[in-house]
């Protein structure tokens, strides 16, 4: 299946501008898990406010949030597809920097020392694409994270050593969420990657603090970490936006890599409430805009 | 827990009155603020020809929409969406916000520090938490972008919005050493052995 890329660049706008406006059913059921449990009144009534915000955002057709984020565009090629790949990652870029200027949105991309904006969403290396594979014939997937400042600013690495062993892994990832407190909008999804070495650990956890709600770690041990630190996360009364409460992560979500005999690193990157996400799948019936 | 509510600009007065857990609704006037913003006012010396005095500022950098000026966009700017951000990062501007312009309240997530309760202290002011990714209600609350000043530093420019309603906000950190997040703080640093204790660390 020949790709055809003036699809690819519109799609990538659409999926920006989607991202930003409609969060994914997953995040809105979680919230009203969140909800039915939450005892804090304080608590309680930021979590109805949130909820509220939700509904505000698609009756006025309105961003969720106004912080565009930094794009992040994950491209799951399958098999049998035929794409060019300078050109398939022009076109993802030619479509964020639509979506900023057509929309428009709030470009928060700067050049990290003059910090100057060039009002694009776009810059050296952004938007950030990942490109991977699949066995899926004929399918190519695309996937938009608009992912915020605030809980990004929340991403955390320490190389523990073996003798820190899991506990290590355990208390790094509690003393994280105490750290971040309400500066990472809770409630939060907590990223958490474990194993690999450090740029690969710290991938994991943004692969980990981006997945849906419900989604299960694919190795057993790292599955019973995240069950364990889901549940104990949610002991510590940080709460909705830090302000108190048991609602201070919808999840903790874990991915697990092999790592070196002398190596036990420990990766935590955050996402906020605000969990936006959407999907487009490429297919020879079309594409198809979700998430 | 009691609800106030301040047509801008306020006095010392009116802000010693509040407590934390207090409500507050604001009306008329506000102005947005950003890292970048305060780092040309402070760091680099530049000034404004806006006046702060007596005024609350939000930390936000807003998604706007240029359009010719007109009685309802005097600027030739319409608000798109508009939220706040993380607070913490512009710790060290508090007590330069309130002693050179005279600004009484600081909107924004997630907490202040030691030296802006300090600040609220000495020279009284407070806290005011918005809920952060809240931007798509809170923009419902802005009417209009009545002036814009240093935007060469847009979104980090500083905005005067025309507010209505502008609330409920929580009073978080108040003008007598109160401050929610250190309550909740001191609450989650107790219960973290147990959090640990509960997933078998040190067993």
């Amino acid at each position: 299946m020949k790709i055809d890329l003036e699809a690819v660049e519109e799609t990538a706008k659409l999926l920006y501008i989607r991202a930003l406006k409609v969060l994914p059913d997953d995040i809105k059921d979680g919230f009203k898990r969140l909800d039915a449990n939450e005892t804090d009144a304080t608590g309680k009534s930021i979590l109805a406010t949130m909820i509220q915000n939700i509904d505000v955002a698609e009756d006025t057709d309105n961003l969720l949030c106004q912080d565009t984020g930094i794009p992040i565009y994950n491209i799951t090629i399958g098999r049998g597809i035929e794409v060019d790949g300078i050109d398939l990652k022009s076109a993802i870029r030619k479509g964020c920097a639509r979506a900023t200027k057509e929309y428009p949105l709030r470009s928060s991309v700067v050049h990290p020392v003059t910090r100057k904006n060039e009002h694009t969403s776009c810059g050296r290396r952004v938007p950030v694409i990942n490109i991977d594979f699949s066995g899926a014939k004929d399918e190519l997937v695309i996937e938009m994270i608009p992912k915020g400042s605030g809980s990004e600013n929340g991403s955390f690495l320490k190389m523990c050593i073996p003798a820190d062993g899991v506990d290590g892994i355990k208390t790094f990832v509690i003393d994280k969420v105490i750290d971040a407190g309400g500066k990472v909008c809770p409630p939060t999804i907590v990223g958490v990657g474990v194993g690999g070495t450090a740029d690969l650990c710290m991938k994991m956890a943004k692969i980990a603090a981006t997945r849906a709600l419900g989604s299960v770690c694919e190795d057993r041990e790292g599955a019973k970490l995240e069950a364990e630190l889901s549940d104990a996360v949610n002991t510590l009364g940080i709460g909705p936006q830090g302000l108190g409460g048991d609602s201070t992560s919808f999840a903790v979500h874990v991915e697990t890599a092999a790592t070196h005999i002398t190596m036990n690193p420990v990766a935590v990157n955050i996402q906020c409430h605000s969990a936006r996400r959407a999907k487009a799948t490429f297919t020879p019936q079309g594409v198809e805009i979700g998430v | 827990m009691t609800e106030h509510v301040f047509t801008m600009p306020v006095s010392e007065a009116d802000i010693r009155k509040l407590k934390i857990g207090d409500h507050v609704v604001l009306q008329d006037t506000l102005f947005g603020i950003r890292d970048a913003t305060l780092i040309h006012l402070f760091d680099h010396g530049r000034k404004t020809r806006l006046d702060l005095n007596g005024h609350a500022v939000i930390h936000t950098a807003p998604n706007v929409k240029k359009v010719p000026v007109s009685n309802s966009c005097p600027v030739g700017y319409e608000q798109v969406c508009i939220g706040t951000t993380t607070s913490q990062r512009m710790e060290r501007f508090t007590r330069p916000l309130m002693e050179r312009d005279g600004v009484r309240m600081i909107i924004g997530k997630g907490g202040l520090g030691e030296e802006s309760a300090k600040a609220f202290q000495e020279l009284g002011g407070v806290y005011l938490a918005i809920i952060g990714g809240t931007a798509a209600l809170e923009t419902t609350w802005i009417k209009q972008i009545l002036d814009v000043d240093m935007d060469d530093l847009n979104p980090e420019s500083l905005w005067q919005f025309r507010i209505k309603d502008f609330g409920p906000l929580l009073v978080a950190m108040d003008a007598h050493g109160g401050s929610l997040y250190d309550a909740v703080r001191s609450n989650t640093d107790n219960k973290r052995a147990a959090a640990l204790a509960r997933m078998g660390v040190g067993s």
